[in-house]
């Protein structure tokens, strides 16, 4: 589905964003697994990959600084020649309560989940008008659209990136490069997972389909956003969250 | 040098068999929107090696503006 395609996955070392690299490559898609810290499990996912029979390299990069995400995305580009897909993921939270919240705590997050977005299509915005095709998938959240008490720095980052979803989507329409945002709810990641049985209930208790989603369920719909069958949607933020934003 | 500049708006547009002289303007005449106009003056900067900030795009509105531009640089007519 995705044979010959490259495609470049921010934060792609651990949870949303490695299960999204490795859907992306089992079908057919060379990906480049970016990561920031966490190294080891980045290269963990690229070696996975290229077990299957794939094609993956991990680079490192903190897509929160300008300069640095420029240098990504031209040795990227020297190396692959092109991108055709985009999945900005990165993404850190920082919890806290406004009256208590730092302002580098703000700051942090807004720098890698939104401003991170940013820096790379950007960056990649020539290469992406010239070859006139691409697909551009930012990961935004539920708490971008329906807002969460202690996460007013995470949810103005992520409801930021719907803006800048929207507008690039305007921007580059008549250039065949599709922009779409996902918001996943509750997702079964190593965040959640350590979180108390009586907080995952009354978690539980505010989807309506009862449970949490799996990776697999987000990857799903990038791995469709990704593709040919989605050529004619964009601008657009779905959810994936068991019915929490009806 | 308006033989060459032709050819590249012509590539970049993607248009053929339209009449292309300096009083051409490009949004106007040649439905030029502002990422073509991006494009076109990507293209012109890496034909002739000018660099051309984003801020004098409101200047380069017709053909022979952006030859006055050009030579005006520095580049050979």
């Amino acid at each position: 589905m995705l044979t010959g395609k490259v495609a470049l996955v921010t934060g792609a070392g651990r949870g949303i964003g490695r299960e999204i690299a490795l859907t992306l490559a089992k079908n057919g898609a060379t990906v480049i697994v970016n990561y920031n810290g966490s190294k080891e499990s980045a290269e963990e996912v690229a070696a996975e990959i290229r077990r299957n029979g794939g094609s993956a390299e991990a680079m490192q990069c903190n897509v929160s600084d300008f300069a640095s995400s420029e240098e990504l995305v031209k040795e990227v580009l020297a190396k692959y020649k092109k991108v055709d897909i985009l999945v900005n993921n990165a993404g850190v939270t920082r919890d806290n309560l406004i009256m208590r919240m730092s302002e580098e705590d703000y700051d942090a997050v807004l720098d890698t989940n939104l401003k991170g977005a940013f820096n790379m299509i950007r960056h990649l915005s020539r290469s992406f008008i010239k070859q006139r095709s691409g697909k551009i998938i930012n990961i935004s959240s539920v708490s971008g659209v329906l807002g969460n008490a202690g996460q007013s720095n995470y949810s103005a980052s992520k409801a930021g990136l719907i803006g800048l979803t929207k507008s690039v989507a305007r921007e580059f329409a008549s250039r065949g490069i599709n922009v779409n945002a996902v918001a996943p709810g509750f997702i079964d990641t190593d965040m959640t997972r350590n979180m108390t049985e009586d907080a995952k209930k009354a978690l539980n208790s505010m989807i309506p389909m009862g449970k949490m989603g799996s990776t697999k369920n987000i990857a799903d719909l990038v791995l469709f956003l990704a593709g040919e069958h989605s050529d004619y949607i964009t601008g657009q933020v779905i959810c994936v969250d068991g019915g929490m934003c009806i | 040098m308006l033989e060459r500049v032709k050819e590249i708006i012509e590539e970049q547009l993607n248009i053929e068999d339209v009449e292309i002289t300096e009083e051409t303007r490009f949004k106007e005449d040649l439905d030029a929107d502002s990422l073509d106009l991006f494009e076109l003056v990507d293209a012109f900067q890496e034909e002739y090696g000018v660099e051309i900030p984003p801020e004098d795009l409101e200047q380069i509105t017709t053909v022979g503006a952006i030859i006055k531009y050009l030579q005006d640089k520095g580049v050979d007519a």
